[in-house]
């Protein structure tokens, strides 16, 4: 069911407490700042956060942590210059931290997605990071076995969607976008433009319109070179 | 003339960019490659466009170009390491589990990564100190590692204590399993593999005056 809705506060209204919610974006490049507010303001808490890093600076991810709403973070690379949000909560002992080498999180959300119970990848084998894991020696490498990770919800953010749901991206803004949207059960799009049915090449389509639930419009803040980033 | 005596190409040690020159230099001409963050970096400043190489970003690019400047600066376009970079004719983007297939399925010729320590065998370590209380960050330095088809490391060959970083086995968390292929220092050119470290070139020493540094036998690489 694809729904339209005029606010980001209604686009995120049946996200729960205790909801595993995949957050899209690589730093602020693809980020959903604005969903992310609005999951800040719609008091959710005891969340598990699925995202490359673990927040940049004093919004977004960052604040979401700061504010004591995430309970776990799955993610690969928390530790940043401006982490400091996560960095206080994780030495105190109040975030629990799931460390992903990249390209498995990228894949375990994929398998997800696409409905598979597992792989194995040479990635991580040998490392602490495979420890306790299933391991089997695959055309004479090692290879460690890694699951899905499904979401209940995921925010993302894409350039323009049409009225099918189906979406196009921006350059390097697109990274966890469309396989976040196909491993959630419910996928919430912050898009730059809505344009009718048609009004994207098919071609081109990158997210179809079937991983699609919620799309809210929120207008890019916009600069010289057309980001649709917030400034940071 | 000895034949370690030989293997000296310059009288002192090279500073990063001379290093990053050399790197760049050994790049085959039409390969595609994925520089680290940091020091390798450096290397895609001497890059040459006869050399026509593809550089790829795990963020969901091929064909990136430099860092952008003033008016070219795109939030939604960046590397790595997050810095706004710019896109050369022929780019291509893509989502990050595509991406990382590009690195896990074997498709990039190259990745140049640091390092704290390479053992003899071609353990890369680069990721964690291991040290209590730090926060352990990978990104994608696991999947770099396993997936190009070369893995070139780029470091100083001692730490500010004078400690060789190519040790017999690494003390750091390993990121890879004998995955380097080749280690390219201020002191010398390393080939690293199955049957130990070879010496390709050394700069301002002899063979016989790294082997004093280093802790792992080393012999001249077959020319």
């Amino acid at each position: 069911m694809l729904n339209f809705v005029e606010s980001v506060q209604e686009a995120v209204a049946g996200i729960k407490d205790g909801s595993t919610v995949m957050i899209g974006g690589f730093g602020n490049a693809g980020q959903p700042f604005e969903l992310i507010d609005a999951l800040m303001d719609c008091g959710a808490t005891g969340l598990t956060v699925v995202n490359n890093n673990a927040g940049q600076g004093d919004h977004g991810l960052a604040l979401l942590i700061k504010e004591g709403r995430v309970r776990k973070m799955i993610c690969s690379f928390p530790r940043q210059s401006d982490s400091w949000h996560f960095d206080a909560k994780y030495k105190a002992g109040e975030i629990e931290l799931e460390l992903v080498p990249q390209g498995n999180l990228a894949e375990r959300i994929r398998a997800a997605g696409a409905g598979i119970g597992g792989f194995f990848t040479p990635t991580g084998y040998g490392t602490m990071l495979a420890e306790r894991k299933e391991t089997r020696i695959i055309d004479g490498r090692g290879q460690v076995f890694e699951t899905p990770i499904h979401a209940d919800v995921a925010l993302i953010k894409a350039l323009k969607a049409d009225d099918k749901g189906n979406l196009v991206y921006r350059k390097t803004a697109r990274n966890f976008g469309p396989i976040m949207a196909a491993a959630a059960q419910q996928t919430i799009v912050q898009v730059s433009e809505i344009v009718p049915t048609g009004g994207l090449d098919p071609e081109n389509v990158v997210t179809p319109g079937i991983y699609v639930n919620t799309v809210v419009r929120v207008p890019a803040a916009g600069n010289a070179a057309g980001t649709t980033e917030k400034v940071a | 003339m000895s034949i370690a005596t030989s293997l000296q190409t310059s009288t002192t040690p090279l500073g990063r960019d001379d290093l990053a020159r050399l790197v760049a230099k050994d790049i085959a001409p039409g390969s595609f490659v994925n520089l680290g963050i940091g020091q390798p970096t450096l290397v895609s400043n001497y890059l040459t466009e006869e050399q026509d190489i593809t550089l790829h970003t795990e963020n969901g690019m091929l064909g990136m170009g430099p860092a952008a400047e003033a008016d070219q600066i795109d939030g939604d376009l960046i590397n790595a390491g997050k810095i706004p970079v710019t896109e050369l004719p022929g780019a291509s983007y893509f989502h990050h589990a595509d991406s990382f297939a590009i690195m896990r399925g074997g498709h990039l010729d190259i990745c140049v990564l640091g390092a704290f320590q390479v053992s003899a065998t071609g353990d890369l370590a680069n990721w964690h100190t291991g040290a209590p209380g730090a926060i352990p960050a990978v990104g994608g330095a696991m999947d770099l590692a396993t997936g190009a088809k070369d893995v070139f490391v780029m470091m100083t060959l001692l730490t500010r204590e004078g400690a060789s970083k190519i040790v017999d086995t690494c003390t750091y968390p390993l990121t890879g399993v004998g995955c380097v292929t080749r280690v390219y220092t201020d002191k010398a050119v390393f080939l690293t593999g199955p049957d130990g470290v070879t010496v390709r070139e050394t700069f301002g020493c002899t063979l016989e005056e790294l082997q004093e540094l280093v802790p792992v036998p080393l012999t001249a690489a077959a020319a």
